[in-house]
C-alpha cells in the first residue's frame, strides 16, 4: 500500500504512515483552524489500511502542541486503530511527551480511559 | 501624535506584550500566535509557563475566529460586515493573561453565560469529565468546532474565566473573555 508522507508546518504536525518501512508517525503541533480539512485524507488513508493491515502496527504520535478541535480528529483515528485492533491484529499506540508537560501526560491518560486499545505513555527526556 | 506616548505608557503601565484591534482571519491567528512564541521565547519564560500560555492563546484566538458575530455594514456604500475584534495579552507580576473581545448576538448570551458559570463552578476533576463528555460525545459544529475551546482553556488555566457582556444595541453586545495562567509553576 501507498504511503502517505505529509510534512510539517507551523500549524500542522508531519505525518508518516508508510506500512512498507513500518513507520506511522505523527509528530510536531496540531493546532489548524480547519482540523477536518487536515485528517480527511488521513482517515481515508487508514480506511483502505484497515482493509489489510500489517500483522504489528505501532502508532508513534509525539505532539508538541494539539488544539482542541485536533483533539477530536486524534480520537477518531484512534477509534479506527480500535476497531483494526479489535478485528485481530496487533495495534500499539505510543505516546509521547516532554517529562514536564502533564498536559500532554494527562492527554494521553484520557485517551487511554477512553479507548480499548494499548496507549503506552512514553516520557521524553530532555537533552 | 500627541497621543502616541499616552499610548506607549499605558501600554507598558497594563503589561501589555501585544494588543491587536481589527478584523480577524486565519493568517493574522497564525501571525500572533509566531509573533508571541518568539516573544516568549526570547524571554527565556519557564517552558511549561510558555506551554500553557500558548495552549490558551491558540484556543482564545481560534475561539474568536470561529465565533464573533459578524456586525452588518453600517455604511450603504460599503456593504463589508464588520468582523473586527480586540485580542490582548499580558504579563503581570503573577500571571499572564489573555483577553478578547468580539461582538455576539444578544439571543447568544444566555447560552454563552450558563456554559462559562457551569466551566467557572467545575473542579478539577469535573472539568475533565466534561471534556472526556464533550470529545467523545457530539460531532463538530457546523463551524467545525469542537466545543471544547472553553473548557480546555479553563483546564490549561486552572483558574476561573473572566468575562463581560456590554450592550451595544438591541442586536448586539460586545463579549469579552479574560484566561488567566500562572507564571509560578506548580511543583
Amino acid at each position: 500500500m501507498e504511503a502517505l508522507r505529509i510534512e510539517s508546518t507551523h500549524k500542522t504536525p508531519r505525518v508518516i504512515l508508510d506500512p512498507e518501512n513500518g513507520i506511522f508517525e505523527f509528530s510536531g503541533r496540531s493546532i489548524p483552524e480547519d482540523s477536518v480539512g487536515f485528517y480527511a485524507p488521513i482517515f481515508e488513508w487508514f480506511d483502505r489500511y484497515a482493509k489489510n493491515p500489517l500483522p504489528v502496527t505501532h502508532v508513534r504520535f509525539d505532539l508538541e502542541y494539539f488544539n482542541t478541535s485536533s483533539s477530536k480528529n486524534i480520537l477518531e483515528l484512534l477509534k479506527r486503530l480500535e476497531a483494526i485492533h479489535a478485528a485481530g491484529h496487533e495495534v500499539r499506540v505510543t505516546w509521547y511527551y516532554d517529562e514536564d508537560d502533564e498536559d500532554m501526560e494527562e492527554t494521553g491518560q484520557d485517551y487511554q480511559a477512553l479507548l480499548n486499545l494499548p496507549i503506552e505513555l512514553s516520557v521524553k527526556i530532555q537533552s | 501624535m500627541s497621543m502616541t506616548y499616552s499610548y506607549y505608557k499605558n501600554m507598558q503601565l497594563n503589561n501589555i506584550i501585544f494588543v491587536y484591534q481589527g478584523e480577524v482571519t486565519a493568517d493574522l491567528v497564525s501571525s500572533i500566535l509566531q509573533m508571541v512564541e518568539n516573544k516568549l521565547e526570547g524571554e527565556g519564560e519557564d517552558r511549561k509557563v510558555k506551554k500553557r500560555v500558548f495552549n490558551v492563546m491558540v484556543e482564545c484566538l481560534q475561539n474568536v475566529y470561529h465565533h464573533l458575530d459578524a456586525l452588518p455594514p453600517t455604511d450603504a456604500s460599503n456593504p463589508v460586515r464588520d468582523k473586527t475584534a480586540l485580542l490582548m495579552i499580558g504579563r503581570e507580576e503573577r500571571d499572564y493573561y489573555i483577553i478578547t473581545g468580539n461582538h455576539v448576538l444578544n439571543d447568544r448570551i444566555p447560552d454563552l453565560k450558563a456554559r462559562l458559570d457551569r466551566i467557572n463552578r467545575a473542579t478539577k476533576e469535573e472539568l475533565k469529565q466534561l471534556y472526556q463528555e464533550i470529545l467523545t460525545g457530539t460531532g463538530f459544529s457546523e463551524k467545525g468546532t469542537a466545543g471544547l475551546g472553553m473548557i480546555d482553556i479553563a483546564r490549561k488555566s486552572g483558574q476561573k474565566l473572566g468575562y463581560d457582556f456590554h450592550p451595544v444595541n438591541d442586536k448586539y453586545s460586545f463579549f469579552s473573555l479574560e484566561a488567566r495562567v500562572s507564571r509560578i509553576p506548580e511543583k
